[in-house]
């Protein structure tokens, strides 16, 4: 598993280029026909050892949120924009690497002594990155606007199942797609892309898909967990706030979402191969988001797609967490898919 | 050879809240202990390093510097399900905490962070405030069952992050806030290894200045000074902050002016630092500086208290900034003033009164 090299790579929507090194290099003589496509996705093909059977198309996307410099103040502070979907209230004191050099940088932040109470959320516009320059010449020597901003995080390993990082959306599943490539031989055609500009409107997996022409396709994820308690419940509150997923309870397999209804067959097909198989699994209905699949259920004349994901928790910030299970788990039912693939489990009905 | 950045990252690196200053106490004693003749503590717990006189005057003179060496942090208020509510102790700023990485100090040190909701799923009623204490939840990644056993209703809660270097000569840190001016107070006895002083110095570190100063009033009861430096961060300009009441990063520590500060002491001081050229920036304080000078002065008898500062931004954050050669500068006027004390200094702080005969000074 290559998830730690995975995390730690800084790959923002338009510039993936350290995650592509770390996969070229992780499939290279597991695969044939790898090209870069004009994008800057990867595709690559495992030739299957079956007959007849759908060619199956496996998405992971390389990108990850985070943030531009789009100007500088006269005091040598840094005006910066988003990329990618973002809470605002994370970035108070949150810790940056910027540009090419990765030049550190705090977003700094107004002191409590000085905010009169002020409990209202700042925009991120309002808001600035300190780089320790005193003017504009200063701040732009070691920085450019269009640079390219990352958090600033370490990956960790915690506890015997806990590993803890940025970016598990969706180098999770980059990591789970190599392994795939590393392992078989598969009866089906695998075609793989890993794809550029996810977070920013999935540009890469329709491109990609327009390109590999699949039968079925399967978008392979780092999705969201909100599995907490709520701190404001009473005691003999029933309700229970919606976790969307939850971490431990293996892979997530979408019904649906913001942008895509996973056919019912493919659905079932995926519910029946991991229970055949022992492999715990839960459905997710939450209408929040989106991936990889969206894109490519619409490509071409239209592609049966659908999404398994590994459940992660603070996802879209410096620290998610995810447990060694679930991605096992993950891994052993996307492998069993492949083994057991058919025509039917792809045509509608 | 004394490295300042190198011990200022060992202080802001160790993890001890107000009450709870055990670790960053013998870090503090260890980089004193060759710089003093002797270490002592009072009660409370704040620590007092003694660097004696190299020429001693018939009657003992006594200087106090005073840092404090605790932090904010939170403590842990429940756990439910693996997962930890939270009280602040004194003075963390909710705004700030979404998705920080954090130190649970169970049985043993427990990495976490604090929990947030995925955009994905972020109701618009959601984004309009940031969460109260109530509300924030930390997550150590760990089974319930374990949590159970290693995190105790009580325990300790601090940032998790290490001191990083921005451009020039700035460092962003948690609790440089007061642990720069600790980091001063090193300097200082670090320079006086190298010069001849007539005073007895007592370096203090105290505990409990955020929880109401509370260290300080016992340290100036315990050492019993005839003079007193008090030493904290100030707020450094950045937007929110009215330029006048902010000082300039790299621009020398910043010298109080009020009430709460002795007048002579503050022009005496203003002097040694003309003389050799340090740069200071004055800070007018009209009335509770909200730093250990303000127990000090009322202490005792009396005690003539002024207040240096190190411009910071950023206060009570994990990323609180400051810059390496105030703190340097902070240390080396404090040097030069020690030796340029005298047996005589006391009368320079003299009251003038129009009935000098009738009052005892």
């Amino acid at each position: 598993m290559l998830l730690k090299e995975l995390s730690e790579a800084i790959g923002i929507s338009s510039n993936e280029d350290a995650v592509r090194q770390i996969i070229l290099k992780a499939i290279e003589g597991h695969a044939t026909d790898i090209r870069i496509d004009p994008m800057g996705s990867i595709t690559a093909i495992k030739k299957g050892t079956g007959r007849n059977r759908p060619r199956v198309m496996l998405a992971a996307h390389m990108d990850e949120i985070g943030f531009m410099v789009t100007g500088f103040n006269g005091d040598g502070l840094i005006k910066f924009a988003n990329i990618g979907g973002i809470d605002d209230r994370i970035l108070p004191a949150l810790r940056v690497k910027i540009g090419e050099n990765a030049v550190p940088g705090v977003v700094i932040w107004t002191p409590i002594h000085k905010s009169h109470g002020n409990n209202t959320p700042q925009k991120i516009s309002d808001m600035r990155i300190d780089i320790g320059a005193n003017n504009k010449d200063e701040v732009s020597s070691k920085v450019k606007k269009g640079d390219l901003i990352a958090f600033d995080s370490q990956y960790m390993e915690i506890g015997k199942k806990m590993l803890r990082g940025k970016a598990f959306d969706d180098r999770v599943g980059c990591s789970l797609l190599i392994d795939i490539l590393q392992g078989g031989p598969y009866p089906v055609d695998i075609l793989a892309a890993f794809t550029v500009q996810e977070e920013i409107g999935l540009r890469g997996a329709k491109v990609a898909a327009q390109t590999l022409k699949p039968d079925v396709a399967i978008a392979l994820e780092g999705t969201t967990a909100n599995d907490l308690p709520n701190p404001l419940a009473e005691p003999d509150d029933t309700e229970e706030n919606n976790p969307a997923c939850k971490l431990g309870d293996g892979p997530v397999l979408t019904v649906i979402d913001a942008r895509l209804v996973v056919p019912p067959q493919l659905l079932n097909f995926l519910r029946n191969t991991a229970e055949k198989n022992n492999i715990p699994y839960q459905l997710k209905t939450q209408p929040g988001g989106t991936t990889d699949a969206a894109a490519i259920h619409l490509s071409n004349a239209g592609v049966p797609s659908a999404v398994i994901s590994v459940p992660c928790r603070y996802i879209h910030s410096p620290t998610a967490y995810l447990n060694r299970d679930d991605y096992a788990n993950s891994l052993n039912l996307l492998q069993a898919v492949l083994m057991d693939i058919k025509w039917d489990g792809v045509k509608s009905t | 050879m004394f490295d300042l950045k190198q011990h200022l990252k060992s202080l802001v690196e160790a993890h001890a809240p107000s009450g709870y200053e055990g670790p960053i106490r013998e870090i503090i004693r260890e980089a004193w202990r060759p710089l003093t003749n002797s270490m002592e503590q009072d009660k409370l717990g704040s620590l007092i390093g003694i660097k004696k006189a190299t020429n001693s005057l018939k009657k003992t003179r006594k200087i106090m510097l005073a840092a404090h060496m605790d932090e904010i942090g939170m403590m842990v208020r429940d756990v439910v399900d693996g997962f930890i509510y939270v009280h602040d102790i004194d003075g963390v700023d909710n705004r700030i905490l979404m998705a920080q990485p954090v130190m649970v100090h169970g049985r043993r040190p427990l990495p976490g962070v604090v929990a947030s909701v995925p955009p994905h799923l972020l109701s618009a009623a959601a984004r309009k405030k940031y969460p109260s204490f109530d509300e924030i939840i930390v997550d150590v990644g760990l089974p319930a069952a374990e949590v159970a056993k290693l995190v105790r209703i009580g325990d300790l809660i601090t940032p998790d992050v290490s001191m990083i270097e921005l451009s020039g000569k700035r460092l962003a840190a948690k609790a440089m806030d007061d642990r720069a001016s600790v980091a001063a107070v090193t300097a200082c006895l670090d320079n006086l290894n190298n010069m001849s002083h007539k005073w007895d110095v007592y370096a203090a570190a105290t505990v409990q200045e955020e929880t109401g100063l509370l260290g300080a009033a016992t340290a100036a009861y315990y050492i019993n000074p005839d003079i007193a430096i008090a030493l904290d961060v100030t707020f450094a300009s950045q937007p929110g902050i009215d330029s006048d009441e902010a000082s300039e990063l790299g621009a020398g520590p910043t010298l109080a002016v009020g009430p709460n500060f002795h007048p002579k002491l503050v022009e005496k001081i203003r002097d040694t630092a003309k003389q050799f050229e340090i740069k200071i920036q004055d800070e007018f304080v009209p009335g509770a500086s909200g730093t250990d000078a303000w127990a000090i002065q009322v202490a005792l008898e009396g005690i003539p208290t002024i207040l240096l500062g190190i411009p910071l931004r950023n206060m009570h954050s994990p990323i609180e900034t400051v810059d390496l050669r105030d703190i340097e500068r902070a240390g080396r006027l404090m040097a030069h003033f020690i030796a340029g004390l005298d047996a005589d200094f006391m009368s320079a702080l003299a009251w003038t009164t129009t009935n000098p005969a009738s009052v005892e000074q």
